[in-house]
């Protein structure tokens, strides 16, 4: 009961914080379930953070297999609730009081000041799963590789990171 | 969206806007606003599940899967290549999502802060976020602009104040 309460805790907290994205809080992630509740090792946090590469919708949604993982489906059903209610509830109100802020010019601010903030969160979010991942010569060239595809042409990026996974499994 | 004439450009727009600002993944804020502005509340829920259950579903698959196979070699290997592609992938979105913000000085200095806190610093997320978000929103602090200083000098109805009021 005590680990529900805690994963519920966790994950709601890195709910309202996400600002700029499930990306953003990996690092925050990251340290808590692994550095301060020794929930799981940095592998298999890599780990699951892959598994949501791999399946459709938000990456994010590998959040379940932590709860999961950790406390069973009662653990999925909370770290569920925790980590997609919030925002939810927080997106509902602030759309329909949005429109009465049209006038008011601290919107634009805050647009354009918590957009460096995210784009540098996200950036310590990739760099988190780099810490994890690039560690030798062939996972660099598969990240360099699939950076580069991305930045030249349109490919559809799910195929993209199953291929990486393909490759560097066959690759011994 | 368009296809089902559910929203027009600026609709779609504004709501990347609101989705952008908010904590939270971009596809689920967007999920909730295009709901709620269709359909309230039911709207909205529906379209969250729409877009969260068969990704969740596959997901937990998935795990189910990884929990018993976690320690094939194969898997291992497989996994680990999957998280260096998203790396790259990462890499990629994160310069898309900040194009504009990448060729601006303030930003550039900003986004710097904010990694070097988090990564190396390791500072918690909620103190990078009350520290560097007041700094940084402040920066765009609303211009005082002169203009104002002049509008007090217009006729009457023309002036700031009455403009609230027609709306």
């Amino acid at each position: 009961m005590t680990r529900l309460i805690h994963l519920f805790l966790v994950f709601a907290l890195l709910s309202v914080l996400a600002v700029g994205g499930g990306t953003a809080v990996l690092p925050e992630m990251q340290h808590m379930t692994v550095h301060t509740f020794h929930w799981l090792t940095d592998a298999q946090f890599r780990n699951i953070y892959s598994l949501g590469q791999v399946a459709p919708g938000p990456n994010m949604l590998m959040v379940l297999v932590i709860g999961y993982q950790l406390a069973g489906w009662a653990g999925m059903v909370v770290v569920g609730i925790g980590f997609f209610l919030p925002d939810c509830v927080i997106t509902l109100f602030v759309n329909r009081w949005w429109v009465h802020l049209g006038g008011w010019p601290w919107r634009t601010s805050i647009q354009r000041g918590l957009a460096p903030v995210a784009i540098g969160l996200m950036t310590s979010g990739t760099f988190a799963i780099a810490r994890l991942s690039i560690v030798n010569v062939p996972t660099l060239a598969i990240a360099i590789a699939v950076f580069g595809i991305l930045l030249w042409r349109h490919v559809n990026p799910g195929i993209l990171v199953l291929v990486g996974g393909a490759v560097y499994m066959l690759l011994r | 969206m368009r296809q089902e004439g559910w929203l027009d450009d600026e609709g779609f727009l504004g709501a990347m806007e609101i989705s952008e600002t908010l904590p939270g993944l971009n596809a689920v804020n967007m999920a909730i606003i295009m709901g709620d502005n269709l359909r309230g509340l039911a709207g909205a829920a529906v379209s969250v599940i729409g877009m969260l259950l068969p990704g969740g579903i596959v997901v937990m698959v998935l795990g189910i899967l990884y929990q018993s196979n976690h320690s094939n070699p194969d898997v291992k290997r497989f996994l680990l290549g999957i998280a260096a592609a998203a790396v790259g992938l990462l890499s990629a979105v994160t310069l898309q999502i900040g194009r504009r913000q990448f060729r601006q000085l303030p930003d550039i200095a900003i986004i710097i802060l904010t990694f070097l806190a988090v990564s190396f610093v390791k500072l918690p997320l909620f103190v990078v976020l009350l520290g560097l978000g007041p700094i940084s929103v402040w920066l765009y602090r609303p211009k005082v602009s002169k203009p104002r200083a002049q509008d007090e000098h217009l006729p009457f109805h023309r002036g700031p104040r009455h403009h609230l009021f027609r709306h």
